[in-house]
Formats: C-alpha cells, structure tokens, sequence
C-alpha cells in the first residue's frame, strides 16, 4: 500500500498537502462526536464515573496523537529548510545579544539531537560563531522544541504552552548571553580552540517539495513511532488518578507555598535524563496531585534542558570549569522561571 | 570495493546506519569495506557537524538522520 501512494506527493505535491490537510481537519473535528458515539455503545453510563473516564481517554488520545502527528509533520518539512549547516552559516559572526536571540529562535525550527551536540559545537565554534551564541542554541534546541510545546498545548491548554515557549526562550537567550559576558573561551578543549577557522559556506537546499513532503514522513514515523508510548501512558495516569488520589495530596510539599519546593525540583531534575515525551506523563501527574505549576515547569525544563550524559559528551570539547558554568547559569535560569510562575499564577 | 565509514559518536541512529548499509549489502551481494568512525575529532575533520554522517571513499554523501534504503542503495549501486 505504501509503494502505491508514494510516487503521488512526488507527482502532485500541492494537491497532496491540500488533500492532507482537509483529512487531517475532518478527522480532528469529528474526534469528539465520535468518541461520544464509540461509549453510547458501551454498557455504561456515560453521566457516570467510568463512562466519563473512557470518554476521556477515547477523545484525548487520538487527539493528542493526532495533533502531535499533524506537528511533527509540518516541523520535518520546516526542519528540511534549517539544516544545521545554514543555521551556522546565518549565525556565524554574528554581534553578541541579537547573536543571542537569533540562535535561541533557531534552535526550534533546527532538527536537533543531543547525540550531534558535540559536532554541531565544534562546527559553530570553528565558524566564528560566538561562544554565547552557541551555548543559546545548545540550549534552546533541545528544550524548546516541538515535541514539548506540542504535548503543552494538547494536554494543559495553549496558555502553558505559550509560556513554556516563552520562558524557555528567555533562559536561553540570557544563559547564553551571560556565558558570552564571561569571557570563557579559554576553557575550550586546547584542540577545538587549535581546529583551523572555517568560513562557512551557504549549502544549497536542491529539495523539491516532494523531497520534503517524503521528510515530514520520515520525522512522523522517527518522533511518533518512538513517543507515542509515553503519550499514552500520560493520558492513562490523567484519566486513572482522576478522584483516587486526593486532590491537593502533594499541595503541601510541591504546592506554592513550599519555596524550597522549586531548587528541589530543579535538583532532582538535572541528573534525569528523558526525552519531551517521556516526562509529559510525570507532568500530568504532578499537576493533577496539586504540584504548584511553577514547580512542574522547572522541574520539566531541567531535566530536558540539562542532563549528564550530555554532560559527559560535551566534556570531551569543554573544560570542567565552563560546563560548571554552563550547568549553573542555565539552573539558575529555571529556578527563576519556577519562582515567577508560581508567583505570577 | 568501497570503502564506507559511518560517522557518529555511538549514538543508536549511527548504529541503524550501520546496521542497514550492512544489510543492503549483502542483499546486493556487494564487496563493501564497512568502518565506525566514534572518535570526534576524526569526525570533524569530514566537516560534517550532524550525525550520523556517511563518507564513502573519502567522500561525505550524508549527513543527519539516517539515510533512506532507496538511497544507500543508491551509494553501493553507483
């Protein structure tokens, strides 16, 4: 099946997307009636406990499932666009502060994987781009990403998503900008720093439409095919501990009223190590059990953010002193947010 | 006979690289020579700043994600 409809978005691929993109619609907007329809089949009430529950769990998992879809669709054919290579050769000499806020937005629309996170900061240092500026896209592109912001919106609303992109923004524009002030070029790797100057050269795109349709496939099958485990499990624990747990059962130690309750979270948070998918589940938990909103963030942004095994790959190009430096602006950073949002909401 | 290297720190999209241009080797029955490449700084003298990267006799053909099937294919065809 798959063979027959290939060679179509290669053939047509305007028709493709538009037809694509009707389907995905219908199919959104017609999830609620359905799932309503799919539990007036079920033997049970709806008006009742149970029946509300699988209504919820029926309606909320394709939804999520498909925006998340829909998302990872868009961002594989937008991801074809910002290759690492041109968003290096956009930032390379670029002034500190606009540098800054340049590569935090970059580092969204950039495909990223914490496993070519030395290479990529290898080949920003040898093309001139500065040592702040790098370390705003490092930051932002695994934390801000579309994975992240996605699940936000689908499962808290598109206010928490907001923030979180927001927030997350900022923490990468001021860590970086603030590792830049400091002037640490000298604890690079003495052979990174000897690694000869390139001047980077523009790599030309030469995809067809059809080419990037095949790759917002390719991302779909990589992103859906690996999270969508977790998704489920998230909306599990959503629908499961609804009334079975007291309500404000962790109000009194991850409520607002703890202050300790943010660095906490933040502490436990950098050793951890999952992806954007993986912590949503502990996320709707810790919310739904009365975490203050603040906390949660905090604690989701450290462990995505900061984690040791990136520490461990990025020691091989950076001296102890800068990644402790790292570590530390960019905790501090994520406590601050913790503490405003607590405050704020 | 090709000489291909894989480029990649160890993470598991190099090792699915790997493990495919293996693959469709033996499927081709083609006289490949097969390396890993973990050590950074031999990758970076490739220039290639996204893993994984594939260099097939000297030259780099891919780099980030792993490559399609049509396309490694491609590489031990031509």
């Amino acid at each position: 099946m798959i063979a027959a409809v290939i060679p179509l978005p290669r053939r047509h691929p305007r028709a493709f997307l538009g037809v694509m993109a009707i389907g995905w619609l219908a199919l959104y907007l017609g999830l609620e009636p359905l799932s309503e329809w799919l539990v007036s089949l079920l033997p049970v009430s709806r008006a009742g406990h149970l029946g509300g529950a699988i209504q919820f769990f029926l309606f909320d998992t394709p939804k999520v499932l498909l925006l998340l879809t829909g998302i990872t669709f868009v961002m594989g054919m937008v991801n074809s666009y910002f290759t690492a290579e041109r968003t290096r050769s956009l930032l390379a000499g670029r002034r500190e502060g606009v540098g800054n806020i340049m590569a935090a937005t970059l580092g969204i629309v950039t495909p990223f994987c914490s496993c070519s996170a030395v290479p990529l900061f290898i080949g920003f240092v040898q093309a001139n781009v500065p040592l702040g500026v790098t370390f705003s896209f490092l930051i932002s592109a695994p934390m801000v990403n579309e994975v992240a912001l996605t699940l936000l919106f689908a499962m808290f609303g598109w206010k928490i998503a907001a923030l979180y992109l927001a927030l997350g923004l900022s923490v990468a524009i001021v860590s970086g900008y603030i590792i830049g002030r400091l002037k640490m070029e000298r604890h690079l790797e003495d052979w990174v720093r000897n690694m000869p100057h390139i001047q980077p050269a523009a790599v030309a795109g030469g995809m067809t439409l059809g080419d990037r349709i095949a790759a917002g496939f390719a991302s779909v099958r990589e992103i859906v095919g690996k999270v969508w485990i977790y998704i489920l499990a998230g909306i599990a624990i959503g629908a499961g501990i609804h009334g079975y747990v007291p309500q404000d059962y962790l109000a009194s130690f991850m409520g607002k009223d703890a202050w300790w309750s943010v660095p906490l979270a933040v502490l436990i948070g950098v050793p951890m190590y999952t992806n954007a998918a993986g912590i949503i589940p502990i996320v709707q938990a810790l919310l739904a059990k009365g975490a203050a909103l603040g906390t949660v963030l905090a604690f989701m942004m450290s462990v995505i953010a900061l984690s040791f095994p990136e520490m461990v790959i990025l020691r091989k190009v950076l001296k102890v002193r800068l990644i402790a430096t790292f570590v530390g602006v960019v905790a501090a950073g994520i406590l601050l947010v913790g503490y405003v949002f607590n405050l704020v909401l | 006979m090709k000489n291909i290297k894989v480029l990649g720190t160890g993470c598991a999209n190099c090792k699915t690289t790997l493990k495919l241009i293996e693959e469709s080797a033996k499927a081709k029955g083609a006289a490949i020579q097969l390396e890993k490449v973990e050590d950074i700084q031999q990758i970076m003298s490739y220039g290639v700043m996204s893993t994984p990267g594939v260099v097939i006799d000297g030259k780099v053909v891919h780099a980030g994600g792993i490559p399609g099937r049509e396309k490694i294919d491609q590489w031990l065809d031509s």
